[in-house]
């Protein structure tokens, strides 16, 4: 929330909201500028590959950030978050093949059936926290591994709940379709980052307002959250909306991304690989969800595309990659690494200044 | 005014309030007494966080017990906890701004009174600092201006100076001492420190393994002899 014209008259403070005014449109002018270069330069520069790799990121970072609401600004943790990606991806799917409606009213369909079912799997966390919920959730995302193997997700068909032949999953069963002015790779990608900011530009408002500073005061404490008169169950309620909404529109994305969704691609340990990519990319900033949807996709391509290594290999890292977080960085790779870089600039300057003064001195 | 009457308070097998009557009459009131007197329960008992087994409250002619527990916010109740509850990862606007958001105040006056309540405290950090990079001293003045935005009718402070040096428990007893007259709030103090009781409350009351034992004004509170003994343990010891 913006102080500006505070009617203080205290010139210190006046001082400090310009500057703070300033430092947010210089963060704002840098947002907006990579933003630019995802949707029109990185398609240019990069190949096909790369272009459906990117599109996997920005979806993966959706996920992310529903998780970062929950646990960064809560402290729910939710491991049931992929499990909520295949509903959303099924909903899409599904509603394709049996309506014609526009690709937006898709995704928001998507995303409203997925809300409702995140919060009935939120209900528990009225009562249960840490490893409880934890546990419950991840039970969650194991029933829906197997329900959806035990009824052959998605299987081609018409209808809302039509079934093929058993040869379904072949080139004969029709692709979820895409918006039909994104109907190429490249135009896809562009789309999904459009959405995918939108979702994070609905989360930065949620966090900056009003629910924001109510989930920071439960967060860090729920008895003088209910003295500070906060409905808890309200808001907790509201995370888990938020969080299944936006994690439902990237699952209908998804649906349209892939064209024929396959059970085999949600297992429950992803949603564990989540929460690990997550912490690493930074969980109390929503900028950190970018960075854990590279790492969740960009790197397992790297790995198997590029450099012809086992993508399994990533579970050791994003093992070592946790525990050097927990240990050395909470706030992750996003709060870390502007820091490690300053430090690293202050190293060089000192160094180059000393060599030029050495130098100076010899001469 | 606060009444007390009859309150008794047990959880199995201990009674931490025992048949406890007394009256905030208004000001700055102190309620004190050694580790474990019940002063804590006593806020709890107000923050509706405990039911007491019997008794009765009544503020402002309000009957507390009935009301329940995220309503007293809205009726105008504010609370310190012995531990800090300032948000570290907001900023002091924010912190302050979110106990007035839940507080019924007027939303068009959310940013006048909010930096008012920053600006009683004589906090000089920017109110767009982060709380966690404030000092001690800084944070607990945080803490009572959260205590004391949106229209405030009971304040309870629970052990506000608690691990500030001399000087500086003098310089928050002095924004305490003016809550009642800034904003028309019935203050509830509860501190070990003797000297800044003294500075800022009119009353006293004093409580012992649940009983109260004293109450009145603070300087005949402070020579009764039942209380120096209770804190001093008895005279043969001394």
């Amino acid at each position: 929330m913006s102080v500006a014209n505070a009617p203080t008259g205290r010139a210190d403070v006046a001082r400090a909201v310009q500057s703070i005014g300033r430092a947010n449109a210089v963060r704002g002018v840098v947002i907006v500028a990579l933003f630019a270069i995802a949707v029109f330069a990185l398609p240019h520069l990069a190949g096909a590959d790369w272009v459906t790799t990117f599109t996997s990121v920005a979806i993966y970072s959706i996920v992310a950030l529903g998780f970062g609401i929950l646990y960064g600004r809560v402290g729910l943790i939710s491991l049931g978050q992929v499990a909520l990606l295949t509903i959303g991806c099924w909903v899409g799917a599904r509603l394709a093949y049996a309506s014609s409606l526009p690709f937006p009213l898709l995704l928001l369909a998507a995303g409203g059936v997925t809300c409702v079912i995140g919060v009935l799997v939120g209900l528990p966390a009225l009562r249960l926290s840490g490893l409880y919920l934890a546990l419950v959730t991840l039970m969650f995302a194991g029933a829906t591994t197997v329900v959806l193997s035990v009824t052959d997700f998605p299987n081609g068909g018409g209808g809302f709940t039509g079934r093929s032949a058993a040869d379904a999953l072949t080139t004969s069963t029709p692709a979820v379709r895409r918006p039909s002015w994104a109907v190429g790779d490249v135009a896809y990608y562009r789309y999904t980052v459009i959405v995918a900011a939108l979702l994070f530009l609905l989360a930065l408002l949620h966090v900056s307002g009003k629910p924001g500073r109510a989930w920071a005061s439960i967060r860090e404490s729920e008895p003088a959250a209910l003295a500070a008169g906060v409905n808890i169950t309200l808001y907790k309620l509201w995370a888990f909306a938020l969080a299944s909404f936006v994690t439902g529109v990237a699952g209908c994305l998804l649906a349209a991304q892939v064209g024929v969704p396959r059970a085999i691609t949600f297992q429950t340990q992803d949603s564990l690989t989540l929460a690990a990519t997550a912490l690493i990319g930074g969980i109390f900033s929503i900028w950190g969800a970018i960075v854990a949807g590279v790492f969740n996709q960009l790197l397992p391509f790297l790995f198997q595309a590029v450099w012809g290594l086992n993508p399994n290999f990533l579970l050791i890292i994003f093992g070592v990659g946790l525990l050097q977080v927990l240990l050395t960085a909470p706030g992750g790779l996003v709060e870390q690494f502007p820091k490690d870089m300053a430090n690293l600039a202050r190293l060089l300057f000192h160094g180059v200044r000393r060599l030029a003064g050495g130098r100076g001195k010899a001469s | 005014m606060i009444e007390v009457g009859d309150l008794t308070v047990r959880f199995a097998g201990v009674t931490p309030i025992d048949d406890m009557s007394v009256v905030f009459p208004g000001g700055t009131c102190g309620l004190i007494g050694p580790n474990g007197a019940g002063k804590t329960t006593f806020f709890n008992v107000l923050s509706g966080f405990v039911k007491p087994a019997a008794g009765s409250i009544a503020a402002f002619g309000e009957n507390m017990l009935r009301m329940a527990d995220y309503r007293r916010a809205r009726w105008g109740l504010r609370r310190t906890f012995q531990t800090e509850m300032a948000i570290e990862k907001l900023s002091v606007y924010d912190n302050v701004a979110m106990i007035h958001e839940h507080s019924g105040a007027k939303r068009s006056s959310r940013r006048a009174d909010v930096l008012a309540a920053i600006d009683f405290v004589e906090l000089e950090a920017s109110p767009k600092a982060k709380v966690g990079e404030l000092g001690a001293r800084e944070r607990r003045l945080v803490e009572v201006a959260r205590a004391v935005v949106g229209h405030p009718r009971v304040v309870l402070l629970d052990e506000p100076a608690a691990g500030l040096p001399d000087e500086e428990t003098r310089r928050l007893g002095g924004v305490i001492q003016k809550i009642p007259q800034q904003f028309g709030a019935l203050v509830i103090l509860v501190d070990h420190d003797m000297t800044l009781v003294s500075s800022c409350c009119e009353t006293t009351a004093v409580l012992d393994f649940g009983k109260l034992i004293a109450s009145g004004p603070t300087a005949e509170v402070l020579r009764n002899e039942h209380v120096i003994r209770a804190y001093l343990g008895t005279e043969e010891q001394l």
